[in-house]
């Protein structure tokens, strides 16, 4: 059954339209690649399926599950279960990371009219997830993200998506900054969360995370289109010949 | 005092309330010199406004205009209803000092409760004898105002080496509407004493009440004290407060000022580190609402060598409110090896919101760091959109954000109870806003 | 560090008093009566073949002045100015317009070379055009108009400028030839009521330098304006306009010296910019005033306002002062930024020794949308001397996206003197995005050791250190200026040390 349906989408960032008519069909348990030069609008995608501020959508439509995600709040899109996984997951000094975890696993669970997770439980859960992650227990005492390394944020994101348990998972250049191991321990995160009922968009430049997290389908999006579908074999094409047949287009 | 030509109708009333109030006001013989000497001075200068540069952001005659005369003794009823403010106010295990429309009530208070090396008297019973009290250096007219009007207030002395480990919080109760109350305190910490004097300000049904208080520290040598004021005014009420703070060698001073109502309130504090190799860390946060306009003025002097004071200030300002701060340092010219900083922080909530910074920096001496920050602005909006796609409605993740950012301040009180105690107010102010 | 190397050989050529810009050049002048009334107003506006709404512009300023009084806020004290006592007008003799540098009496010239500034600008205003190979080729071309006391003695350039289109003359002459533009723009930033000293100076200003650049145009060089008080007991009240149309550009350059003189001498300018849409104006100043000498006697008392107006929408108005001289300075150049998406600047060093009080900074006052702004100041104090930081920031209801970044930095050199910074910060809507720092130190005794133990002196290692305290702002001036502020920063700190 199709998860996510995003039809003839055009968008504008202050003024300059940056999609233009994208098409993309991710069903439940797929794992998509969307790859592309930089400027393709492959994050201006991420962006507007999570509802960050700042982008409009001139036409088409985003359906998720089969409701319009673009009439719903950020936070009511999380609580739907679209989670993305920041390319620079932001610092918040102040907001002790443990805090943040559980007041946005209850919120979640609050908007869907589930009771909220007790204490030993949660306490239970983060410390799995955060073991098979090795994030150590202090670092969640810290202010989020704060202090973190490259590594250390990417698997903070990857934490929280064990979490929450979304049933999309959007990774946005999950693979910027990161070095090969902490690169292979954040895909491990991700794989471990692979399941028939979830699906992914793993969006990426490069294809070397594609090595890590090997997708079912490979789109390649230039100037604000999907140009190219495929299947995984068209990850390591265009490792070979390039985004430049695309771009000429 | 024959100026009355000239006089405003507020002036007059001014006038009038002090001359009907005078019998009222206790005092011996030189006292009521005192009483009247510092209202000819008040009289000359009038109430602040913003040409005089202290009061520039805060113009008292255009943000009260009238002084409201003085509260009666609270009946039966408003003492009942002022004995339920102090139990929902109190702090566990402090020993409460209560003034009710500016007057001690001993019945409310635990002064049996006191130990031995903490003296009290009241204020009231102090000028029977002296008129010290009323006398500071000040020039300024609200402090003279409450000089000639101080109608009572707890006068505390630690005895050196104390150890104190309950708190001592001191309650100020308004129960009547449309009246004011004028209080002055006085507490000395004697050396080597440690000490928390916790200030509070509520209210009982109380609408448009005006508080004048002052207070008068001065801290021994070898001190640890931490001094925490909360300003939990009625919506409609007008407090003005004066501190003012002198601090020996080596001691530990830990000041905390929270404000979270009163359509107008100030807090000016001038603090001086008049020993050397002292500790002064003073915080402050404003939480302001609506048309609320509160000031937080602060003057740190070091007037000797080797000090260090740190100054953490936030205001949070929503709707249409109003936070002013003022926060100078001075370091005189023999203070060498000052090390002086202050950090000041608005967040605007709101379109209409206005936030007055004015941090200063005074150096007379050569070998020193000093150095100040101040930054305004709103809700970090790739924050907020973090915490909206983990889930968090708007408000939710608002009042996360702010947590943290007067969570910086409110950090600094030491004791864990009384910093619960505190973000317990914070977190009340927050759930109010719709 | 060949910079340090000659700063040190200056300082070594200089007298006790350090300031070597204090000769006299003995000219005729012609001055008007001592004092101030509508009479020396009707004077001046005589001397200078005003318009009759010239005068009358004049007048009004006057009598509003009688109605003020002198501002007391900042932090200098100086003994109360008579200002009966005071000329109001004096201009070299003999008095015509000058149109070649033949008329100009050779005793200025000899001024000119007997300051280190213009030194070029002599070569310039005798006209020599540089011959192939002698001259450096990265020195830029730079017009000059030099008014000496009251009157501006020579521009330079004026047909190259005309070219362009660019208007370059003395305000006098302004105020004949082009009267639309002055009766437009002539008081707009700065009203004849704004404060005591702009009305002063609205009242009987006699001359000062007018720019008009056309738009779309880019002004092909410097311009630059050298002023110089030589007369005893002269008020010096210039007034520059500046007008940058639509599109157009301009860097304009000021430098100020006095003769040494024990009384003080005042010093009453008014500066107005104003940048139209897409425009850019870039205005620099070298102060060095006669600043008093080592007892604190005489020395210039500045009291000058400075306004620019980014009136257009995406226009600029960047400005640099290096302020080492005046006993006493008092002195805001401030921005208004009413047009949407502007921006306005101020780099400054202020630096002060002896008993020399400085209270500078500036105003950004955010009017329209998305503007922006950006405060750098260095105050370096030493002897015993007071230099204040005073700065508003603010931004009005409707001012959204308003910016501002802010740091003032003080050095305190001896612990005779006093540095302090009196910022003003107000933000009156959420989408303003403010920030500010200060900090105030010493030279840190491990820099000054490690450059000494490398072979430094002690007053190399504190040029060294101060020279590194200024860059930010050194890098703003134009090239010329640079390499000059930096000597004059290094000179002002004589004897600062040791």
């Amino acid at each position: 059954m199709a998860l996510l349906e995003v039809k003839d989408l055009k968008v504008r960032v202050e003024e300059r339209e940056i999609l233009h008519g994208l098409t993309l069909t991710v069903n439940e348990g797929e794992v998509h690649a969307i790859m592309g030069p930089n400027g393709s609008g492959k994050s201006t995608l991420s962006h507007v399926i999570a509802g960050k501020p700042g982008y409009e959508v001139t036409d088409g439509q985003i359906l998720f599950k089969g409701e319009d995600l673009l009439e719903m709040e950020p936070d009511e899109r999380a609580a739907k279960g679209v989670f993305l996984a920041f390319q620079y997951p932001v610092e918040i000094p102040g907001v002790a990371t443990m805090n943040f975890l559980r007041t946005a696993l209850n919120a979640q669970r609050k908007a869907r009219g589930e009771s909220e997770y007790s204490t030993p439980d949660f306490l239970k859960k983060v410390r799995e997830v955060s073991k098979s992650l090795n994030i150590p227990q202090d670092m969640l005492k810290r202010g989020v993200n704060v202090g973190f390394s490259g590594g250390e944020k990417k698997r903070n994101e990857v934490l929280q998506m064990a979490l929450f348990e979304p049933s999309l998972c959007i990774l946005d250049e999950m693979d910027s900054g990161l070095d090969i191991d902490a690169l292979r321990i954040a895909a491990d995160g991700v794989n471990a969360l692979r399941s028939p009922k979830r699906a992914m968009v793993v969006i990426t430049h490069y294809q070397r995370l594609l090595n890590y997290i090997v997708p079912d389908v490979v789109h390649v999006m230039s100037r604000g289109r999907v140009v190219k579908s495929g299947g995984k074999e068209l990850a390591l094409e265009l490792e070979a010949s390039g985004y430049a047949q695309f771009e000429a287009a | 005092m024959n100026v009355a030509v000239a006089k405003t109708g507020s002036r007059r009333a001014v006038s009038d309330l002090f001359a009907s109030a005078e019998g009222r006001l206790p005092g011996s013989p030189d006292v009521i010199a005192a009483r009247r000497e510092a209202f000819e001075s008040y009289e000359r200068l009038g109430l602040p406004h913003r040409r005089i540069e202290e009061w520039k952001y805060t113009d008292l005659r255009a943000l009260v205009g009238e002084v409201l005369p003085l509260a009666a003794a609270p009946d039966a009823a408003a003492s009942k209803r002022a004995a339920e403010a102090v139990k929902a106010h109190a702090i566990a295990g402090a020993c409460k000092l209560v003034l009710v429309d500016g007057v001690f009530a001993a019945d409310l208070s635990d002064v049996k409760a006191l130990v031995a090396e903490a003296s009290f008297k009241t204020l009231r019973e102090t000028l029977e004898k002296d008129a010290g009290l009323l006398k500071t250096a000040s020039t300024d007219a609200v402090i003279a105002l409450n000089a000639a009007l101080a109608t009572d207030g707890v006068v505390l002395s630690i005895a050196d080496g104390a150890q104190l480990s309950a708190p001592i919080q001191i309650i100020h109760v308004a129960t009547a509407a449309s009246t004011s109350a004028y209080t002055r305190s006085q507490v000395v910490v004697g050396k080597g004493a440690r000490v928390t004097i916790v200030e509070t300000f509520v209210a009982t049904e109380a609408e448009a009440y005006q508080v004048n208080d002052a207070v008068i520290v001065s801290v021994g040598d070898n001190a640890d004290v931490a001094h925490v004021r909360l300003m939990d005014d009625a919506p409609d009420a007008v407090n003005i407060t004066s501190q003012f703070v002198t601090i020996g060698a080596n001691v530990k001073f830990n000041f905390f000022n929270m404000t979270t109502g009163a359509a107008v309130s100030r807090l000016q504090g001038f603090i001086t580190l008049a020993g050397e190799g002292s500790e002064l860390s003073v915080n402050g946060v404003n939480l302001l609402k609506k048309t609320e306009h509160g000031d937080t003025t602060l003057v740190v002097d070091h007037a000797v060598p080797n000090c260090v004071s740190r100054e953490i200030f936030r205001a949070v300002i929503d709707d249409r409110a109003h936070s002013v701060f003022q926060g100078r340092i001075i370091v005189r010219p023999d203070a060498q090896k000052t090390d002086g900083k202050m950090m000041t922080r608005a967040l605007l909530l709101s379109d209409e919101a206005e936030a007055d910074n004015k941090p200063e920096l005074e150096i007379f001496a050569d070998d020193v760091s000093c150095g100040h920050g101040a930054t305004a602005g709103a809700l970090d909006d790739s924050l907020l959109f973090y915490l909206k796609a983990r889930g968090l409605p708007e408000k939710q993740a608002q009042a996360l954000l702010i947590q943290a950012f007067v969570g910086e301040a409110i950090e600094q009180i030491a004791d864990d109870s009384l910093r619960e105690h505190v973000i317990g107010i914070a977190e009340r102010w927050l759930e109010q806003r719709s | 560090m060949p910079a340090v190397q000659e700063t040190v050989e200056r300082v070594k050529r200089i007298d006790v008093d350090q300031y070597r810009y204090g000769f006299e050049t003995l000219i005729e002048s012609d001055k008007a009566p001592k004092g101030l009334s509508e009479e020396t107003v009707k004077f001046i506006s005589e001397k200078k073949n005003e318009p009759a709404w010239m005068l009358q512009w004049r007048l009004e300023a006057y009598r509003r002045w009688l109605t003020m009084t002198e501002p007391t806020w900042a932090r200098v004290d100086y003994p109360k100015i008579d200002f009966q006592d005071l000329y109001y007008y004096a201009a070299p003799k003999p008095k015509k317009t000058v149109s070649s540098l033949d008329e100009i009496d050779p005793e200025i010239l000899k001024t000119y070379e007997k300051l280190g500034i213009p030194l070029r600008e002599v070569a310039m205003l005798e006209g020599v055009e540089p011959k192939v190979g002698e001259e450096d080729p990265a020195r830029r071309k730079i017009a000059v108009d030099a008014v000496f006391d009251s009157v501006s003695v020579a521009t330079t350039f004026k047909a190259e400028l005309k070219k362009a289109g660019v208007i370059f003359m003395p305000i006098s002459e302004a105020i004949r030839e082009h009267p639309e533009l002055v009766q437009k723009y002539l008081g707009s930033v700065v009203p004849t009521s704004d404060n005591f000293y702009a009305t002063l100076n609205s009242a009987v200003f006699s001359d000062g330098s007018f720019v008009y650049v056309p738009p779309g145009v880019r002004c092909p060089m410097e311009l630059s304006t050298y002023f110089r008080i030589n007369e005893r007991n002269t008020g010096q009240f210039e007034r520059t306009l500046i007008i940058a149309d639509k599109g157009s550009y301009v860097s304009y350059l000021e430098g100020c010296t006095a003769p040494q003189r024990d009384e003080n001498q005042l010093h009453a300018a008014v500066v107005e910019l104003v940048a139209l849409d897409d425009a850019e104006i870039k205005y620099s100043t070298v102060q060095n005033w006669y600043p008093g000498n080592s007892e604190g006697k005489g020395g210039i008392y500045n009291f000058v306002t400075k306004r620019g107006d980014c009136r257009g929408a995406n226009s600029k108005i960047s400005w640099t002062q290096v302020e080492t001289g005046s006993a006493i300075t008092w002195k805001y150049p401030s921005c208004i930024l009413r047009g949407d998406n502007s921006r306005g600047e101020f780099y400054s060093i202020a630096i002060s020794n002896g008993f020399q009080q400085v209270d500078s900074g500036t105003k950004m006052i955010h009017l329209g949308k998305n503007t922006s702004s950006r405060i750098i100041s260095k105050g370096i104090a030493a002897g015993k001397s007071q230099n204040t930081y005073r700065g508003l920031v603010t931004a009005h209801r409707k001012a959204t996206g308003a910016r501002n970044f802010t740091a003032c930095d003080s050095l305190l050199i001896g612990d005779k003197c006093g540095a302090h910074t009196v910022p003003y910060i107000e933000a009156k809507n959420s989408s303003a995005t403010f920030e500010h720092e200060a900090t105030t130190s010493k030279i840190s005794e491990d820099v000054l050791f490690y450059c000494i133990q490398r072979g430094l002196s002690q007053e190399e290692a504190v040029g060294l250190v101060v020279n590194g305290f200024v860059k930010d702002v050194l890098q703003q001036l134009p090239m010329e200026f640079a390499v000059e502020a930096q000597k004059l920063i290094s000179i002002s700190l004589e004897g600062s040390v040791g």
